[in-house]
Order: C-alpha cells, then sequence, then structure tokens
C-alpha cells in the first residue's frame, strides 16, 4: 500500500559535489521549486508551477543535494495530522493505520520511510517537530529570521520558518548548516545593507558539529505547566528521557510559564489573521485554479474560492476575518499581540535559570486516521506544546524519546533565541 | 458562553468580506464551531496588557535595478492575459 508521502515525484539533481552530495532530499510542498509545480495540498494551486526557486531550494542544489520530489502536507500548513490535504492523507510509516502527523507530515514520513535521506518542512504552530515525534525522526524549527522565506508561499508570516528533518539529529543539523543564512530578498533574516552579512546568527555557526552528546553540566528546564494535560504513556517516556539525560550530567530543574495557557488561543487568532490576508491573493486570475465561470470579479472571486479551498482552510479565513473585522480586534488580535509578548517575556525568564527548556513535542501519541477531524477545536489543542516556541519566534527540536505503546514519542527542547547550538548538543544526547 | 455569540447570519456576514462562498450546510457547521473556537479564544480577555519593547527594526535596501521576472513568466500560470497584462472579470 502506498503511504502516499509524495504530491509530486520528480527527481531535480543538485551541483556535482557539496556537503549534502550523495544525499536526497524531500521539499515539503508549499516550497517554490522552478518548473516543479507546488500545491501547498490545496486543489486551488493543482497545477501551479513556480517561475523561481525558493531561496532553500537553491541552497539544496548548491549544495549537492538530488531534490527526490514534492511532499504531502495539510492544506496551505493548516492541520496537524495531513488529512486536510487536498491529495488525500498521508499515513504514518511506524503504523499505516496512523496519521504521520503535520503539516509537514509527507516530509517526516519520508524520512522515516527511507523515501529520503532528509527533508524540508515548515513550521509555523508547530509543523515540522509534530510530524517528526509522530513518525520518529528529528525535526528542527529555527529562530525566527535564521532561514530565509523567500520562495515560501506564506500562511502567517510571522511565525513560520523553512526547518529540516532527519534520521538523527546531526544529520537534520547538517541540513540546518545548508538552509541557514541571510538572504537579501528575506528582510526577517536580519539582512541589513548598513549591518555586514557576516553578522547573521549563521555565520560562524557549526550546527552538525554540535551534536557532540554533550551535556555535562547543562542545566535543561522542564516545562511543568506542559506535563499535565498530556497522555500519562507520553510524560512517562518523557521523563524517562530527562532522566537519562540527568545520568549524562545535565542538571535538571522545573521552570513554570504562567503565560502558556493562553499560547494556543494567542496562536490561532494570529495565524487565523495572518493566513485571512495572505490568502487573500487566491482570485483565480494571476495564478491557481481558474473556474472560467462569466460575472463580475466579486462573484467569480468568491466562487473560485468556495471551489479551490478546503474546509479547514476556510474555517481560518473566515476566523481570521471576525477577528480583524470592526469591533472584535481589540478584543482577539490586540489581546493574542499582549499575550505573545507576555510568553515572550516568560521565556526570556525561564531562559535565566535553564540553558535549554524541555518538554514533550505532542502530548498524545499519534491519532488514528480519520480520528479527529470532526471536532476543530481540538485538532487546535494538540499544539499546546509546540505553538509557544512560535509565538516568542525560539529555536527548538523535536528528537525521538523512546515508544510508548510501540509509537514513536517526540522530546522537544527549546534554546534562546539563536541558541541552534545548544539545543542541538542537548538533543544529540538524547540519541545516547 | 460566549459573549460574542455566532449565529448563521454571522457567518454569512464574515464570508461575504472574506469573499468566500460558503454553502448552507457549511454555514450551519462553521456557526457551531465558531462558537465553540470563540469561546475558547475569550480566555484571552485574562491577558494582562503587556509593555513590550517592539524587536522589530527597518530594515532598507537601496533602490537598484535587478533582475527578476520578464512579463512572459509571471503570466505563465495566469489562465487569462491581453497584451501582457493579467485578464480578470469585470470589475462591475
Amino acid at each position: 500500500m502506498s503511504l502516499n508521502i509524495f504530491v509530486t515525484e520528480e527527481t531535480v539533481a543538485g551541483d556535482d559535489d557539496g556537503p549534502l552530495a550523495g544525499k536526497t532530499v524531500a521539499v515539503k510542498d508549499n516550497i517554490s521549486t522552478e518548473g516543479v509545480r507546488t500545491t501547498c495540498g490545496s486543489a486551488m494551486l493543482e497545477e501551479y508551477v513556480p517561475p523561481y526557486d525558493a531561496t532553500v531550494v537553491e541552497r539544496l542544489k548548491a549544495s549537492g543535494a538530488t531534490i527526490v520530489g514534492k511532499t504531502n502536507m495539510d492544506e496551505f500548513g493548516m492541520g496537524g495530522t495531513t488529512e486536510t490535504s487536498a491529495f488525500g492523507p498521508t499515513k504514518n510509516p511506524v503504523d499505516e493505520s496512523r496519521v504521520p502527523g503535520g503539516s509537514s507530515g509527507g516530509s517526516a514520513a519520508a524520512v522515516a520511510a527511507g523515501e529520503a535521506d532528509l527533508a524540508l518542512g515548515t513550521d509555523t504552530g508547530g509543523s515540522v517537530r509534530n510530524p517528526a515525534a509522530f513518525c520518529g525522526v528529528v525535526g528542527i524549527k529555527p529562530t525566527y529570521g535564521l532561514v530565509s522565506r523567500y520562495g515560501l508561499v506564506a500562511y502567517a508570516n510571522s511565525l513560520e520558518q523553512v526547518g529540516p528533518i532527519g534520521s538523527t539529529v546531526e544529520d537534520a543539523a547538517a541540513l540546518l548548516d545548508v538552509i541557514s543564512g541571510a538572504d537579501e530578498r528575506d528582510a526577517t533574516t536580519r539582512f541589513d545593507q548598513s549591518a555586514e552579512m557576516d553578522a547573521h546568527p549563521a555565520e560562524g555557526s557549526d550546527y552538525a558539529a554540535a551534536a557532540d552528546g554533550d551535556v555535562d553540566g547543562l542545566t535543561v528546564g522542564v516545562i511543568t505547566d506542559l506535563l499535565e494535560g498530556a497522555d500519562d504513556r507520553v510524560v512517562e517516556t518523557f521523563e524517562a528521557a530527562v532522566s537519562d539525560l540527568r545520568a549524562q550530567g545535565a542538571d535538571v530543574v522545573d521552570v513554570s510559564l504562567e503565560s502558556l495557557e493562553h499560547a494556543v488561543q494567542a496562536y490561532y487568532v494570529i495565524a487565523m489573521s495572518e493566513a485571512s490576508s495572505n490568502l487573500a491573493r487566491y482570485d483565480g486570475v494571476r495564478y491557481g485554479l481558474s473556474t472560467g465561470k462569466e460575472g463580475n470579479w466579486n462573484d467569480v472571486y468568491a466562487d473560485t474560492r468556495e471551489e479551490g479551498f478546503g474546509a479547514e482552510v476556510k474555517r481560518r479565513i473566515l476566523l481570521g476575518t471576525y477577528a480583524l473585522s470592526a469591533g472584535y480586534h481589540d478584543k482577539y488580535y490586540k489581546k493574542a499581540q499582549d499575550a505573545r509578548a507576555w510568553i515572550k517575556q516568560d521565556f526570556d525568564e525561564a531562559f535565566a535559570e535553564a540553558d535549554v527548556l524541555a518538554t514533550p513535542t505532542m502530548p498524545v501519541l499519534p491519532p488514528e486516521l480519520g480520528e479527529s477531524l470532526s471536532d476543530p477545536l481540538q485538532l487546535y489543542l494538540m499544539d499546546a506544546n509546540t505553538v509557544p516556541v512560535n509565538l516568542a519566534n525560539l529555536p527548538a527540536i523535536s528528537v525521538p524519546a523512546g515508544e510508548a505503546d510501540g509509537l514513536p514519542v517526540g522530546l522537544q527542547l527549546i534554546g534562546p533565541k539563536f541558541g541552534e547550538e545548544t539545543m542541538i548538543r542537548a538533543a544529540s544526547a538524547v540519541e545516547n | 458562553m460566549s459573549d460574542t455569540p455566532v449565529d448563521a447570519e454571522e457567518v454569512r456576514h464574515v464570508a461575504e468580506l472574506a469573499r468566500v462562498n460558503l454553502d448552507e450546510d457549511e454555514v450551519e457547521e462553521f456557526a457551531t464551531q465558531f462558537a465553540d473556537i470563540l469561546d475558547y479564544f475569550d480566555a484571552l480577555d485574562e491577558v494582562p496588557e503587556v509593555d513590550a519593547e517592539p524587536d522589530l527594526v527597518n530594515v532598507m535596501r537601496s533602490d537598484e535595478v535587478r533582475d527578476c521576472l520578464d512579463q512572459s513568466e509571471a503570466l505563465e500560470n495566469a489562465s487569462d492575459a491581453e497584451d501582457g497584462f493579467f485578464k480578470g472579470p469585470r470589475v462591475s
């Protein structure tokens, strides 16, 4: 049986040599590839062929990697199971009756199933770490601004980053070495003509070399607030992995962040608001689905969007429009921004006590296929442990912590801003 | 219960603002789901006002002509074009 990992299987050879020569890489289908269709898992973009490469794709090619295909995903990244894809769900290679997580489910499944050595995903609220945890592989969400978003089809600009997936921490880190860096086409990579290019944090960093497994003397802060709602089997596996870090010489302390109880609310208000604006571009005129219907602009525009978007995308566009509309902006959007600032402050305080912070990546084991689609709010709550990281612009990694009932459990380690090397070092010790 | 109740009429209004047509079943389903979701979002009321320094800075680049997509590349994905322009439905 096919796992439905790829939307488009096509081989694009990279340069003859480079740090990733001989490696195969799967690319999430919301990352633009010149001449290879890029659907975002949506009927709206079923036939869209980008005329240019995303910066991360240019860097992949220059690194000698071979791209093997474009991977399935929740439509426009909106989901945590890869079931909202217009191209059908992807199955989890570890247990085909279960979801691979999402939204980068195809990318994580590609690595877990051996269809690619490495993969690129994107992480807006956990979309790299969630499927990495559910498929038993490693996924990194970089600090906002470490990796260029040029050519990433936008969902929620202020939250999303492209991130690497690999079988080991060192593999994923080596891919981060390739894709990170300043890009004059994305101002949020801290490119500034008045500053020197080498001021970018990726310059002088060697992420793969940081995977040396040495946690002696490192302080790991366990975020106790995020253990409370989690499945007991997940917590047990998580605690065993943390004990193992302690045995390797790490100090383990408890930390609590009061603001986190508002993280999922703030995340969804901000992500939906940004989505409602970003997805206004799908008008059926410049690119994307054209219904061929006659009529005036507004009618044809609204028809195109009824036909091209799936239910979850419509839900988020509408809720985002609502949250930004007159009379509700202050109540939802402005309060969400306050919550975001509060969460950042809480993380700053936590990093005064610990070098890295630890949580289970997902509070649950991978759901059965079809189990979680009927109740959107329950699905949003599954993101409780991953969204705080995006709201605070921080880096995080999900590394396999072990198994419960034969299913993978991920351990999430969160680093301080641009503290990828420390975070990677700690994650590599989890593999010991 | 949320102090911002959502009914079918409200869903239709927002759908019109967002330019997304919905069928009647979707309107009903969304009204129920939105009530639950907005009720959950209402807990943001408890968030204190936070004084935070915005960590945003203007990033400028010089205004120089650079290589970019040419007109035919920009039109490659358009369903209809005329004289090098996108062609869309009439506006009124």
